[in-house]
């Protein structure tokens, strides 16, 4: 029966899907820890490369499997993917395998030539990322010199004919105000805008404090969002429909379920912004490889169990936002069946003043470069 | 999020590159075929779909749906193809749901 109404009863789409699938819907790898840049919410804490990561024949043997799961496509993202040498050859690889490419990028390498051999390849996806609309609103939070180098980006693509590529945004708290900038800059590339949820996740431990929307920041995002369908959002704010109408897309936490992450050294998490050993649900490197991973581990198979609502239960609003984000909640020490901490209606920000300071798990280090402020030990 | 229909609307996080065309209009009395583009891959409660010319991802939400699909190219017409396959009954919601996966083009007429 495909219909809601009809009378043999069914199981709603998203109940469905929390029980999980036999292969993710939607695959996010990080192919690399390396960047020459050092966002200061950066979810991955990238900077270094981790000289474990996978090497070309690990990374296409990945790819075969999931050509053999059927996943349509990947997410790649780092770090800066592109600076991996193979990076081209794996793009290309996954393609040649049925496996749609959409990858993140800061930019600073997509040179004229890159764009045209990106303008020929079919199934690939670019996403330009920027955090402001202005180098001034960017720079604050990716580094000086880091709106330029995403434009000349775009100017690139643009002039190879690339078509439409996106244009990537985590929206904060000081370019939320700015969304029809980003829409017309996106509109005079002939390119897609995408907004995301800010998390506290990564380097955005520290400062997610500082960056994510205010409570009356949110009801305006949430009105724009309602007013631009066409606006792509990685189905990222679904704790926003606690307002009224459900935004578009799927509104629950894929986690585990519809959707993981692959790190660059091949450890599989249940989602990206989770980077941390109590979501760490395997690797592909051990017997069985990624499928093994999604099918059987212990950490997928517990996330596919009914959850319950705990502190929600007694919100009218559970059904719409589903308790918001996991990840949101463990970095910031509230309980995993407790409200999102950006809970619209409040919840979220009052358990917050709960947690005492300290509280709250650690994503640690990861691959930041140190600073260097000591003199160092010889 | 989830329509009366068998096919539910796109998943967001995928957009159109080439942003679909005008929606043409389904004629059940014509013979459909899957778009040569598109990949189905079984799942529990039908097939997930995936567009790979515009990005789409929608949800088959029945095996049954699922067989009609793969099928339709094999009848004169949507309406035979239904005749064949489904239960009378249901003919009206499963004639929704291939207009909704025509007007995403994911089905196309022959």
């Amino acid at each position: 029966m495909p219909s809601e109404d009809a009378s043999t009863p069914q199981r709603r789409l998203t109940d469905q899907l929390k029980t999980g699938l036999d292969a993710p819907i939607c695959l996010t790898w990080e192919i690399t820890y390396g960047c020459n840049l050092a966002c200061i919410h950066c979810l991955s804490s990238s900077g270094r490369r981790d000289p474990r990561e996978l090497s070309t024949g690990e990374a296409m043997a990945v790819v075969d499997e999931l050509h053999d799961l059927q996943v349509f496509y990947v997410n790649i993202g780092g770090g800066e993917p592109t600076i991996r040498p193979d990076f081209y050859d794996l793009v290309q690889y996954c393609v040649s395998r049925g496996v749609g490419v959409k990858f993140s990028t800061n930019g600073s390498t997509i040179n004229a030539e890159r764009a045209a051999r990106l303008a020929g390849m079919d199934y690939v996806d670019v996403q330009i990322s920027i955090d402001g609309a202005d180098a001034e609103t960017n720079d604050a939070v990716r580094g000086a010199g880091s709106y330029a180098a995403a434009r000349r980006a775009m100017d690139h693509l643009s002039g190879a004919g690339f078509g439409q590529f996106k244009i990537s945004v985590v929206t904060t708290r000081h370019n939320v105000e700015q969304l029809d900038a980003f829409e017309a800059l996106a509109d005079g590339y002939g390119a897609q805008l995408r907004l995301t949820r800010l998390r506290p996740s990564g380097r955005g431990v520290d400062t997610w404090g500082q960056l994510h929307p205010t409570q009356d920041q949110q009801v305006s995002l949430y009105r724009w969002l309602i007013d631009r369908p066409g606006v792509l959002t990685g189905d990222s704010f679904f704790h926003l429909s606690a307002l009224g109408e459900a935004l578009p897309g799927l509104n629950l936490c894929g986690a585990g379920r519809v959707v993981c992450l692959i790190d660059p050294v091949g450890d599989v998490y249940a989602c990206p912004f989770v980077l941390h050993p109590e979501f760490m649900a395997g690797s592909v490197r051990a017997p069985g490889g990624f499928t093994q991973v999604w099918r059987h581990s212990e950490l997928f198979t517990e996330l596919r169990q009914p959850s319950a609502a705990g502190a929600c239960a007694s919100c009218g609003s559970y059904d719409a936002c589903q308790g918001g984000c996991m990840a949101a909640k463990f970095f910031t020490g509230l309980p995993l069946d407790g409200p999102d901490p950006e809970c619209v209606l409040g919840h979220g920000e009052r358990m917050l003043a709960g947690v005492a300071a300290g509280a709250a798990p650690s994503p640690g280090p990861g691959h930041s470069v140190p600073v260097t402020l000591s003199a160092r030990r010889r | 999020m989830t329509t009366a229909s068998g096919a539910t609307k796109a998943h967001r996080g995928e957009p159109d590159r080439a942003a679909a065309s005008a929606s043409t209009s389904f004629d059940p009395s014509a013979r459909y075929q899957l778009d040569p583009q598109v990949a189905l891959r079984p799942e529990p409660f039908g097939a997930l779909a995936y567009h790979y010319g515009s990005r789409r991802l929608t949800f088959l939400r029945s095996e049954l749906l699922v067989e009609v699909v793969r099928g339709l190219d094999a009848h004169e017409s949507v309406d035979a193809a239904l005749a064949t396959t489904v239960p009378e009954a249901d003919r009206p919601a499963y004639r929704r749901a291939l207009a909704s996966l025509a007007d995403s083009r994911f089905i196309l007429a022959v």
